[in-house]
């Protein structure tokens, strides 16, 4: 049995954004699908609390689920090429989420369609709601999808990865729409990502994941400018961030491999790449050690209190 | 970089420990449901047709006219003499059940290594040449599919006359299209495999690359198509049979007895239910067997 | 768009000139035509002499050549035992094996299709497992021994339908049970693998993250895209049952040209056996068209331009 998500906690408020970081495979995506009430048919969920607008999902029926998806709780996806059913229009995609959730006619509900293709960006609205989803290139049917999520004017957006398949010059732009639109309209989003880049551009707050597992929480400028846990530190040495990294810097690694996540894993995850390894990190769980309200950090240590070991001579 | 793990005589032993891949196969084929009842089951009836003389209790073609219609021997009336009764001619029905096996397991494996030679031969030169020749062959299984087998089938009985080797000839002829598009699909698989590629860069000729590399590689899929063509063959010589223009009198092909008891079937239906019986186990056998070995060889080729 | 068609059906007409030069050739080099009219019995004088009259004579090629011109204006021949025109007498029998076609493919798609979804919904359920057991159970009867069956126990015992005849719709019930049920296991398979296909893509989450209900995710957004296949699969197997209603018409003695075809080769009537094969291929190759144009329409990405 595989244990992707051990240990997660997180708020987000309205307007603003909240980054979840991690690198590949670290459960961002099953976090942000456990959230939905997505998950795949063999994987199952457990938490202490999920609260979404006061009210709690945990107990809430697939009934209640599904009538909260798409109406106040929207998602968009990694892979726009795929998220489209190429058998129907856009404009019948967009409709039915909205006639789905609202009493309007179909009338009404394609003019709120061409309304919010065009706040995207997609040039020449009306006539897009009759095309395929084949005939537009992934950066228009990400906005598509994007635009699908506000049909109904949710309180939040979880997007995963929404720029990641995406060319730079189209990130760019999309990052720039959702940051747009969530001031207009007071959403929440999360954004998941694995770009610091991204974090460091569209965050109010971050959460930092590994291996399963929240690290550190805070406001981006706490987490990226003074990092206290030693994934986040061992991370931000290894992106090159302009006006800190000065040239002729050299650029961290973290040795190792993500641990398997078959099996219960004991102890701290980042036990066997971090340098202020102790044997105590690999006896007992660690819990998050709250700095101030919505900063927090998981390690046995307080940053002042590690040591570093020396690094170890690198065999041939 | 010295990565924590374990030391390496403990991974020796882990390959060890592993099993080999024809030990896998045999153990998945072994466990199969359908393979394993299907396989027994045929094994069976193939036991009945070679130990006819000795299981059936009488001669198939023996008529005692005294002795019509007699019912089974659990019924008011029968004789365990005759365990299954007794046909409209005297003849014992449970020794033509068990004759009728020799018959359907006969043409069915001969037609299946005719339209398998003419198939397989098709479906592999136009998978490992492509281009024209492809598109030849591919016009010509587009062809054979537009002919209504069963009525050309007929027909040509009719001409020729209704022996067993027309019929299985007949049958050979026209069922080898599945044949060809398996084994095209399959070739063209297997022909983009480094060690074909490999053995054309030394110069083998096609031939020799066709027998040694790509017809081991492809085997499976051929199997799995042999048994569920057999399948075919012996229902439509069933079929053939019963029209009349198959299997003649007095062979009890078990399509044939269907057909005689036909006319008997509102007061004695077990005239034509038991050899409907027969024919619907061994078939279901058969492709059982078939599909428990695509499951276990190549359960990508799941339909 | 066009040409593409216009490829297709020349494709078409090629095939259904192959089929029609090797029945021929089949029908005329296999055995003597004229002898199997004329009966074992016959003298040698007067089989020569209705070779002659016949015109078999002369050779193959020629004839074939002849009897192609003669088609393509719509003359199929003329069948020796009605002595009417073999185009006549087909086509007072083609709506019965039509409507039996239909009838059949109609009853396996109803029962395969709900079957098939059910199984991909439940996978690896008892659900599934007997679905695929009626599915392998299905293929393995012989489609005469079915239909005898089924007159035992709709006919005789519960007298619900009648046996033979073509007359009302209840005459067709059992003919296109039996003929319509081997095709069910295909069907029911390629919708079952279809839908898991489509219900484990991308689009299909992004229906369930817009809320949309279960019912409705299945039968307008997964089965419209599993749907596809199925539908070629249609056309080629309607195909496929026309060509083999020989043995149902003939257990159930409905009139159409299944029937007429095995009545005809016991009667060497051979113009008309041949022109029965010719249009039997036509339609096949017709439908193999209608299969490929239903795919394009179907499916808007195959829609170039």
């Amino acid at each position: 049995m595989l244990h992707p998500v051990r240990g997660v906690s997180f708020e987000v408020d309205h307007g603003e954004t909240l980054c979840i970081v991690g690198e590949s495979g670290c459960g961002k995506s099953l976090t942000a699908l456990s959230v939905m009430g997505l998950l795949p048919r063999n994987a199952r969920r457990s938490a202490a609390r999920l609260v979404f607008a006061g009210q709690d999902l945990l107990g809430l029926p697939e009934r209640g689920m599904a009538d909260l998806r798409g109406d106040r709780l929207a998602m968009v996806f990694q892979e726009p090429m795929t998220a489209l059913n190429p058998t129907y229009t856009i404009g019948n995609q967009l409709v039915e989420v909205l006639r789905r959730h609202r009493r309007v006619s179909r009338g009404a509900a394609r003019d709120r369609a061409v309304f919010l293709l065009d706040k995207v960006g997609i040039p020449a609205a009306a006539s897009r709601l009759r095309q395929y989803p084949h005939q537009l290139s992934g950066g228009l049917r990400q906005r598509v999808m994007i635009a699908m999520a506000l049909m109904c004017e949710p309180d939040l957006v979880v997007a995963d990865e929404p720029t990641t398949a995406l060319d730079v010059t189209i990130q760019a732009q999309i990052l720039r729409l959702l940051a747009d639109l969530r001031r207009e309209f007071r959403m929440g989003v999360i954004l998941i990502t694995h770009d610091l880049g991204i974090v460091a551009r569209v965050a109010d707050r971050v959460a930092v994941m590994y291996a399963g597992q929240v690290v550190e929480t805070g406001t981006v400028r706490e987490v990226l400018t003074d990092p206290l846990h030693p994934y986040t530190q061992a991370l931000l040495a290894c992106v090159p961030v302009p006006g800190r990294t000065r040239r002729g810097e050299r650029l961290g690694s973290i040795p190792g491999m993500v641990p398997t996540l078959i099996g219960r894993l004991a102890g701290c995850s980042f036990r066997d790449r971090c340098v202020y390894a102790e044997p105590a990190c690999a006896a007992t769980d660690v819990g998050f050690t709250a700095v101030a309200p919505g900063r927090a950090y998981r390690c046995l240590f307080p940053p002042g209190e590690r040591t570093a070991r020396p690094p170890e001579p690198v065999t041939a | 970089m010295p990565a924590p793990g374990p030391p390496p005589a403990l991974l020796l032993d882990a390959a060890a420990a592993a099993p080999t891949p024809a030990a896998l196969l045999r153990r998945r084929t072994l466990r199969h449901g359908g393979i394993v009842f299907g396989g027994s089951a045929l094994l069976l009836i193939l036991g009945l047709a070679l130990l006819a003389p000795w299981l059936a209790p009488h001669d198939p073609y023996d008529q005692e006219l005294s002795r019509r219609m007699l019912a089974a021997g659990w019924h008011a009336g029968g004789t365990w003499a005759h365990p299954l009764g007794t046909d409209n001619l005297g003849r014992d029905y449970l020794s033509r059940v068990i004759y009728g096996s020799r018959i359907s397991l006969l043409i069915g494996v001969s037609a299946m290594v005719i339209s398998g030679l003419i198939g397989a031969t098709l479906g592999i030169t136009a998978g490992y040449f492509g281009g024209r020749t492809d598109l030849a062959i591919t016009f010509l299984v587009t062809t054979r599919l537009s002919i209504p087998v069963v009525l050309v089938a007929l027909a040509v009985v009719a001409l020729v006359g209704s022996s067993l080797r027309v019929v299985i000839s007949v049958l050979g002829f026209l069922l080898w299209d599945r044949f060809a598009v398996v084994m095209r699909s399959a070739t063209q698989q297997a022909r983009v495999l480094d060690y074909v590629t490999a053995a054309q860069a030394a110069g083998c000729s096609p031939l020799r690359i066709v027998l040694s590399e790509i017809l081991p590689n492809t085997m499976n899929h051929l199997i799995v198509v042999a048994t569920l063509e057999m399948a075919q063959a012996i229902l439509l010589e069933a079929a053939l049979s019963f029209l009349g223009l198959g299997v003649q009198p007095p062979l009890p092909s078990w399509g044939l007895m269907v057909a005689e008891g036909k006319q008997f079937m509102f007061v004695k239906p077990s005239l034509i239910a038991m050899p409907g019986v027969a024919l619907f186990l061994l078939v279901l056998s058969i492709n059982l067997l078939g599909d428990g070995i695509r499951d276990v060889t190549a359960p990508e080729a799941r339909a | 768009m066009l040409r593409y068609t216009g490829k297709r059906v020349l494709l078409a007409l090629l095939v259904a000139a192959t089929v029609s030069l090797l029945s021929f050739l089949l029908l005329n080099l296999a055995g003597d035509l004229a002898q199997a009219i004329a009966g074992p019995e016959a003298r040698a004088a007067d089989v020569q002499a209705l070779r002659r009259q016949l015109g078999l004579d002369r050779p193959v090629l020629i004839r074939y050549v002849e009897w192609l011109g003669r088609v393509v204006r719509g003359d199929f021949g003329e069948s020796y035992y009605f002595q009417l025109p073999a185009s006549e007498v087909i086509g007072e029998r083609l709506p019965v094996t039509m409507t039996l076609g239909g009838l059949a493919l109609g009853f396996a798609v109803v029962l395969a299709i709900p079957l098939g979804v059910l199984a991909a919904v439940r996978p690896n359920t008892w659900l599934d497992r007997l679905a695929l057991t009626l599915s392998v159970v299905g293929q393995a009867m012989p489609s005469f021994w079915f239909s005898l069956m089924l007159i035992l126990l709709f006919g005789v015992a519960l007298r619900w339908l009648p046996i033979t005849g073509s007359d009302t719709w209840a005459h067709f019930v059992m003919p296109a049970i039996a003929l319509g049920y081997y095709a069910t296991p295909a069907f029911m398979r390629l919708t079952r693998t279809g839908m898991l296909e489509v219900l484990a893509s991308d689009y299909i989450r992004t229906a369930r993250a817009k809320g949309i209900r279960t019912p409705r995710i299945l039968f307008k957004h997964a089965l419209r895209n599993a749907i596809i296949p199925v539908v070629s699969l249609a056309a080629v197997q309607l195909g496929f049952m026309l060509g083999g209603s020989v043995v149902i018409e003939t257990v159930f003695a409905l009139r159409g040209i299944g029937f007429l075809a095995w009545e005809s080769i016991t009667r060497s009537d051979f113009p008309l056996v041949q022109a029965i094969v010719l249009i039997l291929a036509l339609l096949y190759v017709g439908l193999n068209l209608l299969a490929d144009l239903l795919n394009a329409l179907l499916d808007p990405r195959l829609r170039v331009g």
